[in-house]
């Protein structure tokens, strides 16, 4: 292990510690009527992951999301490109793009639930256009700054549009995208959390809904740290492989 | 005008007349979209009334103390934790994957912990915006240049003042682009959290139009939404790039 991997090991280990710490200290001063003990939520989320009603809304959520990821990286990608490799039709549309990802999103999921009906169909529809948008505009931007000579290789070898992509534009675009894919992914994670706390009847969005509805803080902490840690735990790893396709060894 | 810049305009304009085509022809059925003539008749109306005037300036007054919130401290905490190398080390990783964590899974927590109202709304609002301003204010501040600095310390500033009169009009740019994040993060806060659970506000109206099949009132305020956060964004992205201009950045 050399020492910057160490050190960034360290700080992810002090930081958790300082979370930690934080989160008992707030218990302590709150109590109970609002809150969990560290240890109290870790029990509860274990009893929680051992039953069986858990799981089926885990695997509502599980497809829902996995399906929009899907969507959100192919439909992504395929803009990107037609827009990074057409200089003007990126010029006419990526500025509609940039707007459309500042807009709050969440104000359009009543039109998407009037045209998909309630159910799993509307909460990937509305996953996949929070994810849909930086990947495009990160991939825009990796194509736009591959270098031309690779391009120009490519047209010489005389290489189809197919080939070009697969061969050269992706392979050389691949860090940039990387990026763009890594927010794709939280942004339809909470895209597709926020279509079920709004309005679903299944899946974990759903459990914390009605927690609150029962006031069963119990489920709130365990769900809330369930769902942080595996967000903080999938960024984490897409980061570390981030870092590892730009700076090749 | 740019040939790109005429071509989006048609290309909007174009898609209007499609969906009123579609609507008055009934493909797209009244119960989920109206033309986009009468929508345009209901925000006239809806305005003019004033019927929901208080929910606007109830969401849009939320949204500008969140922004302001998350602006004080997000700009106050960069600079205390700029100056502690080992506090930032610490805190690179929070910062990494603070947006992978879906901020609304808390607001249930919130709710409980502040009851129901503007507090917990509020806080998310924060909560989104903060780290944004922190990560590109710190950015700035990576930036300023030493000999500045220095002359700051020849001066004989303190820290107050270097801040004030160096740093951060240095570091300007910069923090435009968090505040620009800032906005859009405490609109999608105060907004999201409303629609999720509220009693008053924009986003529950809209939600509660929903629940009663109230399209008149429902498209109207969506547009609204989605023309005051597209405005303030595009002004803020304009003053930017006037500034990134200025000091020969773009």
């Amino acid at each position: 292990m050399n020492s910057s991997s160490f050190r960034s090991l360290r700080n992810g280990a002090a930081l958790i510690l300082i979370i930690l710490a934080c989160w008992q200290g707030l218990y302590w001063m709150v109590g109970d009527v609002a809150l969990r003990s560290p240890l109290q939520t870790v029990l509860f989320t274990a009893k929680l992951l051992a039953s069986d009603s858990f799981w089926p809304h885990v695997a509502e959520t599980a497809t829902a999301f996995a399906v929009a990821l899907v969507l959100s990286v192919v439909i992504g990608l395929a803009i990107g490109f037609a827009l990074g490799i057409n200089r003007f039709a990126n010029e006419v549309f990526e500025p509609m793009l940039v707007t459309a990802y500042s807009i709050p999103k969440i104000t359009l999921y009543p039109i998407l639930l009037l045209m998909f009906g309630l159910g799993i169909s509307a909460k990937i529809a509305f996953g996949t256009i929070h994810g849909v948008i930086p990947v495009a505009l990160f991939t825009i931007s990796a194509v736009r700054n591959i270098r031309p000579v690779l391009v120009k290789s490519g047209r010489v070898i005389g290489l189809g549009p197919f080939d070009m992509v697969t061969r050269v534009l992706l392979p050389a675009a691949m860090p940039e995208i990387f990026a763009g894919l890594r927010i794709g992914f939280s942004l339809t994670l909470i895209g597709t959390l926020l279509g079920e706390m709004f309005a679903s009847q299944r899946g974990i969005g759903f459990l914390l809904m009605n927690a609150i509805g029962l006031h069963n803080i119990d489920v709130i902490m365990a769900l809330t740290f369930l769902l942080t840690l595996f967000a903080g735990a999938a960024s984490t790893f897409l980061l570390y492989l981030n870092r590892r396709l730009q700076s090749p060894t | 005008m740019k040939p790109a810049t005429l071509w989006r305009i048609g290309l909007v304009v174009a898609l209007m007349l499609l969906l009123e085509g579609l609507c008055l022809t009934g493909f797209i059925d009244k119960l989920t979209m109206q033309p986009p003539h009468v929508m345009v008749a209901d925000i006239v109306h809806m305005l003019v009334s004033g019927s929901l005037n208080a929910a606007i300036a109830k969401t849009l007054g939320n949204s500008a103390i969140a922004f302001g919130l998350a602006m004080i401290i997000g700009v106050a905490g960069a600079i205390g934790i700029h100056r502690f190398k080992a506090v930032r080390e610490t805190l690179d990783p929070l910062f990494a994957t603070y947006y992978a964590i879906p901020i609304f899974a808390f607001y249930p927590l919130l709710i409980i912990l502040f009851g129901l109202g503007d507090a917990p709304e509020i806080f998310i609002g924060t909560m989104l915006g903060v780290v944004g301003v922190i990560v590109s204010t710190m950015n700035g501040l990576d930036r300023v240049p030493r000999v500045l600095l220095k002359t700051a310390q020849i001066s004989g500033f303190g820290t107050l003042e270097t801040a004030w009169r160096i740093t951060l009009p240095y570091a300007a740019p910069y923090i435009l682009s968090g505040a620009k994040l800032a906005v859009a993060y405490s609109l999608i806060g105060i907004i999201g959290a409303e629609f999720i659970m509220s009693s008053s506000g924009m986003g529950y109206e809209i939600s509660f139009a929903y629940n009663n099949f109230d399209n008149a009132t429902m498209y109207p305020l969506i547009i609204l939404v989605l023309v005051v956060a597209g405005t303030l964004n595009a002004g803020l992205a304009r003053w930017e790039k006037v500034l990134m201009i200025r000091r020969g950045l773009a």
